[in-house]
This record gives C-alpha cells, sequence and structure tokens, in this order.
C-alpha cells in the first residue's frame, strides 16, 4: 500500500503535469513543468535512487526548465498567452487519455506485478559508476559526442545571419 | 519499502496518457514540447522503478543516459522553435507549412 509521501508527491506530479499543459500563460505552464519534475525527482528518492535524483534535479530543473523559460521570453507577450484548440480535437485527445489509462491500466492490473514487493538493500551509487566506466564505457563516449554535437547544432540554428552581414557591412 | 511496484507503474500510465494528450491536442509548439518532457519521464521512472524491484543497476544507467539524452533532444527542439518562430512571426505548428506538399 502506497504511504502518505507517495501520494503527496503523486498529487504533486500529476497535477502540475495537468496545469503546464493547461494554464493560459505559458511562462506558469513551465513553472509547473518544473513541479513535475522535482516531483519525479522525488519518486526517484523514494525508489532509493539518489543519484538519479540529483541527476535529474540538476539536468532537468536546473538546465532544461530554465532553458525553457528563456525560450518563452523571447516570444512576443500575445503568443505566451496564445491557445488556439479545436473543440472536437480536444474532446477526441480526452477520449485518446481515458482509453490510454483504461487499457494500460487493465493490462497491469491483470499482469502479476501487482503483488512485486522488495526487502532487497538499495543499489549503491559506486556500482552505477562502475558500471559506467567499465561495461558501458563505448555508450558515455557517444553520449558525450552526441550532447556536444546538438549543444553545436542548436547555436547553428538559433544564429541569426542577418544580424552578423549587418553587422560585417558597418 | 512500503511502495509497492503497481504504484509506480500506475503514475507513470497517467503521465503518458497526459503527455500523449498534450502532444495530440495542443498547437503551441512550446506546450507539445512540455508534453514531450512528460512522456520522457513517465519512461524514466518506470525504467527506475523495475530496476530498483528486480533489483539491478541497470536500470539507473539507462534513466541516466536517458535524462542526458533528453537534454540534447530539449536544445535541439528549442533551437528549431526559435527558427520556426523567427520565420513564422508564430509557434503555431499549423502554421508553418513550407513543406507542405
Amino acid at each position: 500500500m502506497a504511504d502518505t509521501v507517495f501520494l503527496a508527491i503523486s498529487v504533486l506530479t500529476i497535477g502540475s503535469a495537468i496545469a503546464a499543459l493547461e494554464v493560459r500563460s505559458l511562462i506558469y505552464g513551465s513553472i509547473s513543468l518544473m513541479g513535475t519534475l522535482g516531483g519525479i525527482a522525488g519518486y526517484f528518492l523514494l525508489l532509493d535512487s539518489p543519484f538519479v535524483a540529483m541527476f535529474q534535479i540538476a539536468v532537468y530543473i536546473g538546465s532544461i526548465a530554465v532553458l525553457i523559460l528563456f525560450t518563452v521570453m523571447l516570444v512576443r507577450r500575445q503568443l505566451i498567452f496564445f491557445k488556439v484548440e479545436d473543440k472536437r480535437r480536444r474532446y477526441a485527445g480526452i477520449g485518446l487519455m481515458l482509453i490510454m489509462m483504461v487499457s494500460l491500466g487493465a493490462i497491469i492490473l491483470s499482469s502479476g506485478i501487482k503483488t512485486i514487493q522488495t526487502d532487497a538493500p538499495p543499489i549503491d551509487f559506486r556500482t552505477i559508476g562502475a558500471d559506467f566506466l567499465t561495461y558501458y564505457w563505448p555508450a558515455l563516449i557517444l553520449m558525450a559526442l552526441i550532447l556536444a554535437s546538438s549543444v553545436i547544432g542548436a547555436l547553428t540554428l538559433a544564429r541569426r545571419e542577418d544580424m552578423e552581414d549587418d553587422q560585417r557591412t558597418n | 519499502m512500503t511502495n509497492e511496484l503497481i504504484d509506480f507503474v500506475i503514475v507513470s500510465i497517467a503521465l503518458l496518457a497526459i503527455g500523449i494528450y498534450g502532444v495530440s491536442v495542443k498547437r503551441n509548439a512550446i506546450r507539445m514540447l512540455f508534453a514531450i518532457e512528460i512522456i520522457i519521464n513517465a519512461a524514466n521512472l518506470n525504467l527506475v522503478a523495475f530496476a530498483r524491484f528486480i533489483p539491478n543497476s541497470q536500470g539507473q544507467t539507462f534513466a541516466l543516459f536517458s535524462i542526458a539524452i533528453a537534454a540534447a533532444e530539449v536544445a535541439v527542439g528549442l533551437a528549431l522553435i526559435i527558427v520556426a518562430y523567427r520565420m513564422y512571426k508564430n509557434v503555431d505548428i499549423a502554421e508553418f507549412r513550407s513543406l507542405k506538399g
């Protein structure tokens, strides 16, 4: 049975996930998204994985949410409150959401994982570090290259060529 | 541990369904990115939960990889949104029609 901390984190996570998509202002939406990401970090702490929780807080709340917040501030003010959606499409989306929840929930509840509990000791973060540096080192290097190339790609995409031309002629 | 695996999986299903609702209904590109982030987080939660209950360290390792790749994805996605905003002065995905046949 779930304890009260779990229930509180669930309310925070799911409530702010809904708020992130439904709140009128995009700025409040991105702050709500921070709530969701923080709630997930709380789940990681409940699951005895403090290393992943710290990583989640550093990467998601520290960089991704702040990056989104700055991008939101770069768009025009009317677009921050911009919300056009079809009524029919919205109802179809809610229907799709409910169908997914019910069908996936039914599958999971009828499967064998319903009663799984564990008394095993939590995994030490040293094991994860050793995994990274022994078995998964090619993947680690590949990930570093992907991150570097994506940051360079993002900088190249977001560069303003017209402004640089102006500066050059001046 | 007092919490069971099924609790975490149910929360993960709820987050996945909310994310799919956002991707399919919203027309604002930044909000679609929010929805994609929520889906990725639901997947990460599943990875760590199953890793805790098996118990196995590989789930946590994969969750860390997934978080790093998600950071790269958001950087590129936001750069694309900024480029599209500069071209169309809008973030409505229904307005991005240059590639429409």
